[in-house]
């Protein structure tokens, strides 16, 4: 079954295969998580955030990872990069990066990788940024860290990060404290921090949740173009469906913990297989929803039973949901 | 014109700001005399109109062309605003800085060296403070000022009294010849700031030992001040660190951290100093008592700012930007010097300046019991110390002087302490 998981790659995939050794790089998995189980011991019992959860990501790759309020999402991602911290632990699986198990990893080759290879942008841009540094030596910081920039160099990095953004007047802005930005503007500097190393992976922790309709669109449209700029896969951690349809190649829908299902983009939009996927998209409102009529609720809710058939099970091509539903 | 310094003064420190300032002030002081005079003819209105408006939009622009810049106004620039419109703060600023400036050049300042017991050739105990004089006997007035030299005599009581002797005026001389001294313990000199030819200066008189007064004054200085900023230094240091260090790990360190310092602030401080002053040899070297005590006084002090900064650190550390920290790589020391302790610098800047003078009055205090600082080195705390004795008091009151010197020092520390407070508070900052 995690073969089948990790061999993900579609047609167009192929068909580049055969251009050149080089593409062939870009075409591996970059990342596999298998059966991650993470844990919170609090005083009341042990929590189950992540439970059994396996994916796979190649390069390039969009993933989303949808499901509703604390399902998972955010710590499958934080325990990606060994960010989960007390009382939460991961207690069991491997998180295989370019084929190496990060939970073997020290904590200094841990702080290697974090930043440099796989970057992290959070919700909040209000205050992801420490506002005693101005935004440059934010950038200036990853780039001395992972690249060993420093000084003028380091400066001149940092605007061009800016400017790559597109933040006008990068030259003045690098000097700018957070607070005398908006929001877009700091979820932009967000974007060039965690981008300022060349990562291979971003995680996009909620991205746009925390900015209005028009300065998200605009994010996701930088979002976009660094993507096909840079060839890094982006993991989008949301529970925007709307986002999902714009952003990414496959989906991964998580409920307590699990996977439920995992398909690409647009036959999981068109042929949901799980019932809580279908509650979920059912639940989404529509412009042509007759009016006076009760939002679609999601009813969907495990059982004991249920929950303990929760492995993937593939149902189509690409397309897995859990052995419950299938 | 009052009205028009007024909102000018606010600007011009800016320093940008002064040619439209004149223009704009002249505009100012127009208005009410037109208010009053309602006969003013329209032509000077009107003639004044466009020079005004020039004036204010150039005001404006200029306030616009301050404003861009400030892009980059760091947290410092800003606090350091603040701080200039708080007088008291400002004045506190400033004393300790001519302290600090006194203590510095102390062995210039001084007259005489503050261990010899006959600077003036002969030894003169108790003597008291003279009198600078501008006029002399025949009443003329001078610029230049002198002091009568005094003749020791004994009263009926067995008194030391010394009349000044009008026959043998010393006029002051400056940047005199005397003792050798280092200055800044570097440069070997022997000038004075000033000084007399063929006899004294007392400006403080003398102690039981017959020194000068005002020489040990300024001497000691350089010890009381200084133990309280060094003490200071490595409070804050240890504080902040360890403090961090236990906020941000928490669990089990912070247990271990957190228990150590309750049981070393569960120990009475003065007891403590006074048991571990005891307990040291009489015949150590004056530097390494010194060494000691600010050891000493620091080593009682950290444990309080710790606690403090352990409760500030464990809600910094919660802030996305420590998470995003993380997740860029930064290295936890990094982390910690870097991200977290910086925003409990505000605490502990204000801290730091309120508690020196608990470390300056800690060293007095040792040294007034004899356990400090130890003759003939002066402090502030051991000339205090002949202070013990109620007849002494009763006819030498200008033994006091350390004593009021400790007092300004405090004072100034706690304006100043203040007003960093007000000034570092968010809250309390005004806008424009």
């Amino acid at each position: 079954m995690l073969d089948d998981i990790s061999s993900t790659r579609n047609g167009c995939q192929w068909v580049l295969l055969f251009f050149s050794s080089v593409v062939q790089i870009m075409n591996e998995t970059i990342l596999e998580v298998r059966n991650l189980k993470t844990q919170f011991f609090t005083d009341d019992g042990v929590v189950q955030a992540v439970d059994d959860v396996s994916f796979s990501m190649a390069r390039r790759e969009t993933l989303g990872l949808v499901g509703e309020s604390g399902c998972g999402k955010s710590v499958t991602s934080l325990s990606v990069l060994r960010l989960v911290s007390a009382p939460g632990k991961i207690t069991s699986g491997q998180i295989l990066w370019k084929g190496n198990d990060l939970l073997r990893y020290s904590e200094a080759q841990m702080r290697a990788i974090r930043g440099d290879d796989i970057a992290m942008i959070f919700q909040e841009p209000m205050t992801s940024l420490d506002p005693l540094y101005t935004v440059g030596n934010h950038i200036e910081e990853a780039l001395r860290l992972h690249q060993g920039l420093r000084g003028q160099a380091a400066r001149a990095r940092a605007i061009e990060a800016l400017r790559d953004v597109g933040i006008n007047d990068a030259e003045r802005r690098v000097d700018a404290y957070p607070h005398q930005m908006s929001g877009g503007m700091r979820q932009r500097v967000m974007i060039a921090i965690a981008l300022s190393c060349n990562p291979d992976l971003l995680i996009a922790d909620e991205p746009t949740t925390a900015l209005d309709v028009t300065v998200q669109a605009r994010v996701l449209e930088l979002m976009k173009d660094l993507r096909e700029q840079r060839d890094m896969a982006i993991l989008l951690i949301t529970h925007n469906m709307g986002l999902v349809a714009e952003m990414c190649d496959r989906v991964a829908v998580m409920h307590s913990g699990k996977i439920v299902e995992m398909a690409g983009v647009e036959e999981l939009f068109a042929a949901p297989q799980h019932p809580y996927t279908r509650d979920l998209l059912r639940s989404i409102p529509t412009l042509d929803s007759p009016p006076k009529t009760r939002l679609a609720t999601v009813q969907w809710h495990p059982t004991p039973e249920q929950r303990a058939q929760s492995n993937l099970v593939p149902v189509g091509d690409n397309h897995f949901v859990s052995a419950w539903a299938a | 014109m009052k009205r028009s310094d007024a909102p000018e003064s606010t600007s011009t420190p800016s320093g940008d700001a002064s040619p439209p300032a004149s223009a704009h002030e002249g505009q100012l002081v127009a208005s009410p005399a037109l208010g009053e005079n309602g006969a003013v003819p329209e032509t000077q209105v009107i003639g004044q109109t466009p020079a005004s408006t020039r004036a204010t939009r150039q005001a404006l622009t200029g306030r616009a062309a301050r404003e861009l810049p400030s892009v980059s106004a760091s947290p410092i620039q800003l606090t350091w605003r603040q701080l200039r419109k708080n007088r008291m703060a400002v004045l506190g600023g400033v004393t300790l800085l001519l302290m600090y400036a006194m203590a510095l050049f102390a062995p210039f300042l001084a007259p005489y060296n503050p261990t010899n017991q006959s600077p003036g050739g002969q030894n003169l105990t108790f003597h008291p403070p003279m009198r600078l004089r501008f006029v002399d006997r025949a009443g003329k007035f001078s610029l230049h000022p002198f002091v009568y030299q005094t003749q020791q005599q004994f009263t009926e009581e067995r008194d030391i009294i010394y009349p000044p002797v009008a026959e043998q005026p010393r006029p002051l001389r400056f940047f005199v010849r005397g003792s050798d001294y280092n200055l800044f313990g570097l440069i070997p000199t022997n000038v004075h700031l000033f000084g007399v030819d063929n006899g004294y200066v007392y400006l403080l008189g003398t102690d039981q030992e017959g020194r000068d007064y005002f020489s040990r004054l300024l001497i000691g200085s350089q010890i009381s001040l200084s133990v309280g900023l060094i003490a200071i230094l490595i409070t804050f240091t240890l504080g902040m660190l360890v403090g961090g260090i236990s906020g941000f790990y928490g669990g089990v360190v912070d247990d271990i951290i957190q228990r150590g310092c309750e049981i070393l602030m569960s120990v009475p401080d003065f007891y403590l100093l006074l048991a571990l002053a005891a307990a040291l040899p009489t015949d150590w070297d004056p530097v390494k008592v010194y060494l000691l005590i600010i050891v000493i006084l620091s080593f009682v002090g950290w444990a309080g700012m710790a606690r403090i900064v352990r409760g500030l650190v464990l809600s910094v550390r919660e802030r996305e930007y420590v998470e995003a920290g993380r997740a860029l790589g930064v290295g936890d020391f990094r982390l910690i010097v870097r991200h977290i302790l910086p925003s409990t610098f505000t605490y502990a800047i204000v801290a730091a300046t309120m508690s020196v003078p608990a470390y300056i009055l800690g060293e007095a205090g040792l040294s007034f019991l004899g356990l400090g600082i130890r003759d003939p080195m002066p402090s502030w705390g051991n000339m205090l110390s002949t202070a013990q004795q109620l007849s002494v008091l009763e006819r030498y009151e200008w033994i006091l002087a350390p004593g009021f010197m400790i007092f300004i020092t405090t004072l100034a520390f706690n304006f100043l302490g203040d007003g960093l407070r007000d000034a570092l508070d968010p809250k309390s900052r005004k806008l424009g």
